[in-house]
């Protein structure tokens, strides 16, 4: 009754070209981004910040970063730990090495140094795809991670190995750092999502995310109708690496605060890959969906196991496995398109309630 | 010039002037590589007959061990418990084929692969729940003692490992291609709806290559559970495996054992002769690094079935 297109017409391209045509769509994206920046950070406690909304958002970012490469361009990543700790690390040496650099122009050069990894590793996909890419991806996350790990240049010859986010301010408020408020670390991963979300959004739908997807669905044809599949992966690689390697930075100097390279290992890539394939390949609404989900599905499981039904944490962890196992393949059953499908059909059988046909 | 020196040069002066030394490391990658193998087979099982990327292969791996050594902690004598466990294996793979597979024919390899991920933590969980996670022994007398032959130390644990693999691999491609459901599998790999339409069934293909698939993760198991104890990281080895299937191609049986072998052998080799060079532990990723140079050449892998593609 409320969800409907009708009566609303386009008068020009910039109306007919608009990411959300839909008026209720914009009003909807309205109210959320203004809940999120206005209402969260005026009634969420620490808590909330730093065990939830925050994690939350910088895996948004990472699925959003993979989702470009896998569910856009169609190349299958395992990769994603080892990119972002090239972001975690290029930061760390760039906030530490230059103490007066602007934090969104060292992000950014920490997102640039990912990509610049991503290229590399991304020339395999040029011979390779499918599964062998995938174990090939392998490769990057366990080289890179070893490579963290040896030298001692990265984490500045520090003893104990580990890196520590250092306090650095931002229009005059601390972002960053261990006495950084919880509050403003939301808010600087909030914006970044948004503003890569938004610019994702918009990239899909050019002739750049075009060609990955024509190269996705298939890559001879693509290359037949003169899309150059070398300009095309890599290119996939790149932005996808560079969002990734933000998103690394972040999970290093905004949620986590002080990481070792076991922080980034393999299980997170796989984590990264559930997140995207729960949410939804190829939606930009699945990568932030899909995060939710394994975000919060942990959290929410170990509060019910343990504080719901008084288990013991070990066996509760174990139980979590299985739960976590479960709902995947349950999940993969029932939608294999993940939630962004399941998004968008609740708002088709919206535009006909009440009336069903 | 000092680095070069010893990145270069000092490995193989060192192979040259000790080489029952060299040849000692070499035969503890082969052993090391023939465990690799035992994993990657039921990898290429599973692949050949149904096209499904399984992960779960050393997640599968490890819950037989941990069974074999749960149900022998009732005192159960090891042929009986092996039988049992064999058994348990078999009615996972049915219950794999009921509720996992068959709501899932005909979906993206992509999304197989996702829900094998899915069994692989469940099946965790399932193990630690029902058996408990700390490190177990496995001890099944299979004999452990180390011998020189000829100047070189072996072991015979890694005879007995090397022996039980070439058994298998010689049972499983005359099942492959002498056998009238060998061949239904290589057709239902190929693709699932043609195959169903001439009329084989799918149902029982999937259980039985999931079984078998199984019966090879318990000798897995047993061999990796002997060799190291029953524990978590068990499930870890299916990582290593990845690099030797790329290798050897997803197809091959041969290239499961091959890819094995030269995966197990490079990494020894080069952990100790150039991993001090390069600051140590490269065991870590070397074999990865091994297998993507390789695919650059070869992307079907060594005996792997040339990929065609049509538009």
């Amino acid at each position: 009754m409320f969800y409907r297109e009708a009566g609303q017409f386009k008068t020009g391209y910039a109306a007919d070209q608009a990411i959300f045509p839909i008026l209720q769509d914009r009003l909807f994206v309205i109210a959320v981004l203004a809940f999120a920046f206005v209402v969260v950070p005026l009634t969420a406690n620490d808590y909330w910040f730093q065990a939830i909304l925050t994690p939350f958002l910088v895996y948004a970012l990472t699925a959003l970063g993979l989702n470009i490469l896998t569910g856009y361009a169609g190349q299958i990543s395992l990769g994603t730990g080892g990119f972002m700790a090239v972001g975690a690390y290029s930061f760390y040496k760039l906030t530490t090495g230059f103490p007066e650099m602007n934090l969104i122009v060292a992000f950014l050069i920490a997102g640039c140094f990912s990509a610049a990894v991503g290229v590399v590793f991304g020339l395999p996909s040029l011979r390779i795809k499918g599964f062998y890419l995938a174990v090939a991806t392998l490769a990057a996350q366990f080289f890179l991670v070893w490579l963290f790990n040896k030298v001692g240049w990265f984490y500045n010859y520090n003893p104990s190995g580990t890196i520590d986010a250092p306090p650095r301010e931002m229009f005059g408020v601390l972002v960053t750092g261990a006495a950084a408020k919880p509050a403003v670390k939301y808010l600087a991963a909030l914006s970044m999502l948004t503003v890569f979300a938004l610019l994702t959004k918009n990239l899909v739908r050019s002739a750049v995310g075009r060609s990955w997807m024509a190269i996705r669905d298939m890559d001879i044809a693509a290359e037949i109708i003169g899309i150059r599949p070398l300009r095309t992966k890599l290119l996939a690689f790149a932005i996808s690496s560079f969002v990734v390697g933000i998103a690394g930075a972040e999970l290093f100097a905004l949620h986590l605060g002080s990481v070792e390279t076991i922080a980034f290992d393999v299980t997170l890539s796989f984590n990264i890959l559930f997140m995207i394939i729960i949410g939804g390949l190829g939606s930009v609404m699945g990568s932030i969906m899909g995060a939710a989900f394994l975000v919060l599905m942990p959290i929410a499981l170990t509060n019910l196991l343990v504080g719901g039904f008084g288990m013991q944490a070990t066996s509760a962890k174990h139980l979590e496995f299985m739960v976590l196992g479960a709902l995947i393949i349950f999940f993969l059953i029932v939608e294999p398109h993940g939630l962004a499908r399941l998004w968008q059909i609740a708002k088709d059988k919206l535009r006909l309630w009440p009336f069903p046909h | 010039m000092g680095t070069v020196y010893d990145f270069i040069v000092l490995p193989l002066i060192d192979i040259v002037e000790y080489p029952l030394f060299f040849i000692e490391v070499v035969i503890g990658g082969l052993s090391a590589g023939v465990m690799y193998s035992l994993v990657a087979l039921g990898f290429v099982l599973i692949f050949k007959a149904s096209g499904v990327f399984n992960f779960a292969q050393g997640v599968l791996a490890l819950f037989a061990a941990l069974t074999l050594v749960g149900i022998m902690d009732w005192g159960i004598p090891a042929p009986l418990a092996i039988l049992a466990t064999a058994g348990v294996m078999v009615a996972l793979a049915i219950a794999i084929e009921r509720l996992m597979l068959r709501p899932l024919v005909n979906q993206d390899q992509i999304i197989l692969f996702m829900s094998t991920l899915g069994l692989a933590y469940f099946l965790e969980g399932l193990g630690d729940t029902l058996w408990g996670s700390n490190v177990k022994r496995l001890d099944l007398g299979i004999p452990e003692k180390s011998f020189e032959f000829q100047g070189i130390l072996l072991n015979q644990f890694e005879l007995v490992a090397a022996g039980t693999a070439a058994v298998m691999v010689t049972v499983l491609a005359v099942f492959f291609h002498r056998t009238r459901v060998g061949r239904a599998l290589r057709a239902v790999a190929d693709d699932h709806q043609a195959a169903l339409s001439v009329g084989i069934p799918l149902k029982s293909i999937w259980i039985i290559v999931w079984s078998v698939a199984g019966l090879v993760a318990l000798v897995a198991g047993i061999m990796w559970g002997t060799k190291s104890g029953v524990q978590f990281s068990l499930s870890l080895i299916a990582l290593k495996a990845l690099p030797v299937l790329i290798l050897g191609g997803f197809t091959s049986v041969p290239g499961a054992i091959v890819g094995g072998l030269i995966i197990g052998v490079g990494e020894k080799v080069a952990e100790v002769y150039w991993g001090p060079a390069l600051g140590g532990a490269i065991e870590g990723w070397f074999a990865y690094m091994l297998a993507l140079v390789f695919l650059m050449f070869r992307p079907q892998g060594l005996f792997g079935d040339v990929i065609i593609e049509r538009v």
